[in-house]
């Protein structure tokens, strides 16, 4: 079996925001990048499949060169081959399912593992693009999966519950948090993934479908009221809340 | 213009969402002249049209079919597309719900249409829609436009006010689209609700617990807080990765983005990646022993105190609050 594993390489999660000169995307300096959180359970889910069907899973990123160190931590937990499609100027996320979708053309993957979202937009695009693009099923948000004899069945998330959906491979599967626990790279793995090669494609970005005008910190709250240090600050907060947030 | 304006519904009822995303579009409508279609999808759901000419919406387009009474992605975006391409829509509004998030990316591509997800406000410059939406779970926020003829808006829940229904009707009209087995690829087969229990993403009022609490066992005083006021029951990241709280009750960048009208952090500290997931929260409530706790600098009223003193305290009064008015 074909797996496809698509990853994303994002500021970590302490990262405090700065907005960069050109007004439009986020000051680089000092941010410590890292694989997409999503994306590490997207890969346990494809390392897992690939125990249970055999086969080999690949991890594919688009971006730049700083991607090979999310692609060599995939390599390092075990994908057998990764690809970076190299791009020299940004993309939206359209532009990221229109890559990811011409290589899985070329590549015919069973299953197509993503995660629920890359923590730096959030926009929870890519997924679902892909699968269209490639007329696939898929489902999003999952929580739990099956598979057997190429029968889907998965539990996804939804406000208040759960749905359980079912389909049939080939399919794109979006992971949501909950449906695995990521191991831990293991030195070999790490190692291993020194010496596995990334094949490194260069592509062309396609057209931006989103135009972003400008990028903005909200506005700072102003300094709240503490206003008190026990029980007895109750009565008070009770009070504030009633009549003069008027939220309860 | 003409905009279309997909109504999410389950289990025969409109959901609050659906009325935000007519009312928002309603809202842009006027500034354009535009006209708003709401677009309604289910089994045995008809009845359920006349509810949004109340909250704008000039022509509901009812699609009814015994087939589509549980999701199907497949089949709900080739109709999605089908009623868009029939109307000539310009414009498609949706929720950013685990509906909405789900069609928005198909749609995007059948309809050759620009996408902005999770918008939190949508303004009209010159008969452009320039929308804004949080970026790193609400560390950022960027101002979008769609470079596209056909456009897609998610809006995200809780934060477009629905306001109430007035006495406008829409005209009301069913449509059958063409759907074939390839459509019901994907298909949900089964609901399962947590019974009782409010969801974060979609509770206008959020109690959330963190290490604070110092052991699984003590969210009861949470869960009793968050019982009376009618609230869901939130958790940081911490304790999630503890296995004390299921991961559907995370709040913060790895967890869900919420926007409450009010949020009680109990025993949080506020953690960078916390923060960003309910800074844009109404009013802030925090309590916690440590005077240094950076979630006090967003707070709008905090405690200083012991959790495990001031819960019981804030739970029983505010019944007693509850009982009398």
């Amino acid at each position: 079996m074909k797996i496809l594993v698509c990853v994303a390489h994002v500021p970590d999660t302490e990262t405090k925001v700065k907005i960069s000169s050109d007004g439009i995307s986020i000051d680089q300096s000092g941010v410590n990048f890292m694989l997409n959180p999503y994306d590490e359970i997207a890969i346990e889910e494809g390392l897992k499949s690939r125990e249970k069907f055999t086969g080999e899973v690949t991890a594919i990123s688009v971006g730049g060169d700083s991607s090979k160190e999310s692609l060599r931590k995939a390599l390092a937990m075990g994908c057998d081959k990764a690809v970076l499609l190299k791009i020299n100027s940004v993309c939206d996320s359209n532009g990221v399912a229109e890559l990811i979708s011409n290589f899985a053309k070329e590549y015919q993957p069973e299953i197509i593992f993503f995660g629920k979202q890359s923590i730096d937009y959030d926009s929870s695009i890519v997924g679902g693009a892909v699968a269209e693009k490639l007329n696939l099923a898929s489902i999003s948000v999952v929580v739990k999966l099956e598979i057997e004899n190429l029968e889907v069945t998965a539990q996804r998330e939804i406000e208040g519950g759960h749905e359980i959906v079912k389909t049939k491979l080939p399919a794109v599967i979006i992971a949501q948090k909950g449906l695995n626990t990521p191991r831990y790279p293991s030195l070999k793995g790490i190692m291993d993934a020194k010496r596995k090669p990334i094949e490194e494609r260069i592509v062309d970005a396609p057209a931006k479908l989103v135009e972003v005008n400008l990028m903005k910190i909200p506005p700072a709250k102003p300094a709240g009221k503490i206003i008190g240090s026990d029980a007895s600050a109750v009565p008070e907060l009770i009070k504030l809340l009633h009549e003069e947030a008027k939220v309860i | 213009m003409k905009y279309i304006a997909f109504v999410e519904q389950r289990s025969g009822q409109i959901k609050k969402n659906g009325f935000e995303v007519v009312r928002a579009s309603s809202n842009l409508a006027k500034e354009t002249n535009s006209e708003v279609i709401a677009v309604i999808i289910g089994k045995n759901i008809s009845s359920l049209a006349s509810e949004l000419g109340g909250f704008g919406a000039n022509k509901v387009i009812v699609i009814d079919d015994a087939r589509l009474e549980n999701y199907s992605t497949t089949a709900f975006a080739s109709i999605i597309n089908q009623v868009v391409k029939k109307e000539n829509g310009n414009i498609l509004f949706l929720s950013a719900t685990a509906m909405g998030r789900d069609l928005a990316p198909r749609l995007s591509v059948k309809l050759n249409a620009g996408l902005a997800v999770d918008c939190t406000s949508l303004k009209n410059e010159n008969g452009k829609i320039i929308a804004t939406r949080p970026v790193y779970a609400g560390k950022g926020l960027i101002e979008v436009s769609l470079t596209t003829s056909v456009q897609i808006f998610s809006l995200r829940p809780n934060v477009f006010n629905a306001g109430d229904s007035s006495n406008e009707q829409a005209t009301i009209e069913n449509f059958t689209p063409e759907l074939n087995d390839e459509d019901f690829k994907v298909q949900v087969v089964a609901v399962e609700t947590s019974s009782g229990k409010k969801d974060v993403a979609e509770s206008s009022i959020i109690v959330s617990g963190g290490r604070g609490l110092r052991e699984s066992g003590n969210f009861g005083l949470v869960e009793k807080l968050a019982e009376v006021l009618g609230a869901a029951v939130g958790a940081s990241r911490a304790v999630v990765d503890a296995g004390w709280r299921p991961h559907e009750e995370q709040v913060g960048q790895t967890g869900k983005t919420v926007s409450p009208t009010l949020y009680i952090a109990v025993g949080i500290s506020g953690a960078v990646q916390h923060l960003a997931g309910m800074s844009s929260s109404k009013c802030i409530v925090a309590i916690n022993k440590d005077k240094e706790a950076p979630i006090f600098s967003i707070a709008n009223y905090g405690i200083t105190g012991d959790a495990f003193e001031i819960l019981p305290a804030l739970t029983s009064q505010l019944k007693i609050f509850f009982g009398k008015s």
